[in-house]
């Protein structure tokens, strides 16, 4: 697993890539909520680009930085979930909570816009 | 690479135990799944698979072994078209099973967990059955049918 992230107006955008799993998570989501810091929880997106495999684990990271994102007034987006990790988006509910965008410059539009 | 489809795999078992570390998760996962590719699955089925085993194994270490490490172990068998995979762990147990398997139910929301592994496993698999005591260990036998059955 390794992530990629760069700030854009503002807007924190992370690229994680390989597989999201519990080992991945354990190791990844304390650097995003660094970057999350040094950026004052304004607004993040996640691309699931180049997201292999998913489990709980990575719903626990969504919810995670949702709920630090928001607590802080700031926004959360998700772009480009592939095929395989659909369905577990869908039986999660997650996508109740967060807007999935199918490219990462629509995720950067959604959370500026607000 | 050609094989005979018409022979059906059914016999054929896999065992693999490893300690509860989480560098493991992927390990069990690819193993797994390079064992299932015997029934031809679908991308799909692969994917579910590779899912389900994940979050069984990822809960034997994170709440079977929450106080420290133990040793996880799997088994795979196949049966006309069907794959089975039991996931063990001598950790603490569930004791409430029924509970646990409840939708966004977690004894560790603490760690970020959002209680939806079991939801999860149930509807990636066809059936999912758990044995578990408390102080002695969990044991999640799940069962998912790949291939069509083949007339022997
Ligand atoms: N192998 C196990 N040993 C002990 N307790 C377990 C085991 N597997 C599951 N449990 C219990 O069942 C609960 C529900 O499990 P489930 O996988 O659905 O959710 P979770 O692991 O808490 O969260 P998530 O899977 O979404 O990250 C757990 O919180 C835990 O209390
Ligand atoms: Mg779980």
């Amino acid at each position: 697993m390794a992530i990629e992230s760069s700030v854009l107006d503002g807007v924190l955008v992370v690229r994680m890539r390989g597989d999201l799993d519990h080992h991945a998570v354990e190791r990844i989501r304390d650097e995003i909520e660094r970057e999350l810091r040094a950026t004052g929880y304004r607004a993040l997106v996640l691309s699931f680009r180049d997201i292999d495999f998913m489990d709980s684990s990575g719903l626990g990271l969504i919810l995670g930085r949702y709920r630090s994102v928001t607590q802080h007034g700031g926004r959360l987006a998700l772009c480009e979930v592939g095929e395989p990790l659909r369905r577990l988006f869908e039986l999660s509910g997650i996508l109740k909570i967060v807007s999935v965008y199918e490219s990462e410059e629509a995720a950067i539009r959604a959370v500026k816009e607000a | 690479m050609d094989r005979d489809k018409s022979m059906p795999a059914a016999g054929n078992y896999m065992r693999l135990q490893f300690p509860s570390r989480s560098e493991n998760e992927s390990l069990a996962r690819v193993a797994v799944a390079a064992f299932a590719a015997q029934l031809d699955p679908t991308l799909e089925q692969l994917t579910e698979l590779k899912t389900a085993v994940s979050e069984a194994v990822t809960n034997a270490i994170i709440h079977g072994y929450e106080d420290g490490e133990g040793e996880v172990r799997i088994s795979c068998s196949l049966h006309e078209g069907a794959i089975e995979i039991v996931v063990e762990d001598d950790g603490r147990g569930i004791e409430d099973i029924d509970l646990a398997r409840q939708p966004m139910y977690t004894s560790r929301p603490d760690l970020e967990r959002s209680g939806m592994g079991l939801t999860i496993m149930e509807s990636f698999v066809d059936e999912l059955a758990i044995d578990s005591a408390p102080g002695r260990g969990t044991r999640v036998r799940m069962r998912k049918h790949i291939a069509p059955v083949m007339a022997q």
